[in-house]
């Protein structure tokens, strides 16, 4: 856990990030009964739009999301490299802010519908990331990833409510359903492409490019909840990901209502509850 | 075959028909033909599209639309006129308000003509389309260099 590994994450996250993206879409298609695209598709996407015309509406929107790539990236090379928790979490929420400065910026109604989704999504993850970081605290005494790897139980006994709260807020992390309400890869065509509408060619790559990065990043998160063995934290990272789809697959989309009053309702209960029994045990 | 072979994003606009090939378009785009299986993502958002599928006849007021669509798509981009309607206006042709097919807004790539025109003509229409797409990618190379 140092600098290499967080080089290792910034060169191998997009192939890895980009091959979960694959498998998300072959699984899916075959759950629904369909043969689905090569494994390979979204290198093959954003591929071409790399190749593609960059049409704008204006020169600063592409900005807003370089920076939101940069911060992407950041986040997730600072998670890696054993840093600190909560300077994580700054990183990612101040990326997610590029990310929404940007779809403003386009000024689309399109886009602005996108944008405030997608605040309404920050909104409703960050308590329960919060209570994950507090919580790791509580039991590990530090904020440090690389403390936290080197725990020695895994951290699910401990914090099983937290785990759930944490299950509960990943689909808006991955943009799947119930909770897809900014921008959906499947039903393409609502509020046409919510914060991504006015963008393509090379921009639309970066945004997806740095999708992956943070898809890595979210399932690192996972994987800390078993880290003390390194096989069974990747297989239940694995698992954590086919529940994932399984849920993406069996429901609808949800009303933004519930999706805040949800994942509020859950990272206070099931975190909370959590949290009060570890205090109630002593920490160190 | 490249990348931008390998990921043709569509967009479908119906002008003015009986709306028979409109419905052929998106039985096409059904699970039955699993049409990602080649990459192929309806999109409905121009800004992201290769592909701008045009079904039925073009008149004076879907013909602003057409063409607003149609300048709104990223180069490289192919057009194709799904339908005898779109090809040339068809059974509307002689209509006081009908112009005629979809090149009258747009350039048109490839004609596909049938009433209505199946799933398989459409498909194997998209699949031709990347040729298209291939050439004016190189094309656009050349006029880069
Ligand atoms: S070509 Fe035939 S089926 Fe298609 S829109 Fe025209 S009239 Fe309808």
């Amino acid at each position: 856990m140092s600098l290499f590994t967080a080089i290792l994450y910034v060169v191998l996250a997009p192939l890895v990030g980009g091959l979960i993206s694959g498998l998300d879409r072959k699984i899916s298609a075959r759950m629904q009964g369909r043969i689905g695209p090569p494994i390979l598709q979204p290198f093959y996407d954003v591929g071409k739009l790399f190749k593609k015309e960059n049409l704008v509406v204006r020169r600063s929107q592409n900005m807003f999301m370089t920076f939101f790539v940069i911060l992407s990236v950041f986040t997730g090379a600072l998670f890696f490299a054993g840093g600190d928790l909560l300077l994580v979490i700054f990183a990612l929420t101040l990326a997610g802010v590029f990310f929404v400065l940007g779809g403003y910026k386009s000024s689309s109604p399109y886009s602005f519908i996108g944008a405030q989704r997608e605040t309404l999504q920050m909104m409703s993850y960050e308590p329960a990331i919060i209570i994950v970081a507090v919580a790791m605290f509580m039991v590990t005494g530090s904020f440090q990833v690389k403390d936290i790897v080197s725990y020695p139980r895994p951290l699910i006994m401990d914090l099983p409510g937290v785990f759930i709260a944490f299950l509960f807020i990943l689909p808006i992390k991955f943009r799947k359903s119930p909770f897809d309400l900014a921008t959906s890869h499947h039903a393409h065509q609502e509020i046409v492409k919510g914060i991504t509408t006015e963008f393509s060619g090379r921009t639309l790559a970066l945004i997806e490019i740095a999708h992956w990065y943070e898809y890595v990043f979210v399932l690192g998160v996972g994987y800390l909840f078993f880290a003390n063995s390194v096989w069974v934290g990747l297989l239940m990272t694995f698992l954590i990901f086919e529940l994932l789809l399984i849920i993406d697959n069996a429901t609808a989309r949800v009303r933004w209502q519930w999706m805040l009053v949800g994942s509020w309702g859950m990272a206070f209960l099931a975190g909370g509850v959590n949290i009060i029994f570890l205090m109630m045990r002593g920490y160190p | 075959m490249s990348s931008i072979s390998k990921s043709p994003w569509v967009i479908h606009y119906d002008g003015s028909s009986c709306n028979g090939c409109d419905i052929e378009v998106l039985a096409a785009l059904m699970p039955r033909f699993d049409v990602e299986r080649f990459g192929v993502i309806n999109t409905g958002n121009p800004k992201h599209a290769d592909i701008l599928l045009l079904t039925g006849s073009i008149n004076e007021q879907n013909k602003p639309v057409v063409q607003n669509i149609y300048n709104q798509m990223p180069e490289p981009k192919v057009v194709l006129a799904l339908g005898i309607c779109a090809t040339s206006g068809g059974i509307f042709r002689e209509c006081y308000n009908v112009m005629g097919g979809a090149d009258k807004a747009v350039p048109v790539d490839l004609y596909v003509p049938g009433c209505a025109i199946r799933p398989e003509a459409i498909i194997d229409a998209v699949v031709q389309a990347l040729g298209i797409l291939e050439k004016k990618r190189a094309a656009m190379n050349a006029a880069a260099v």
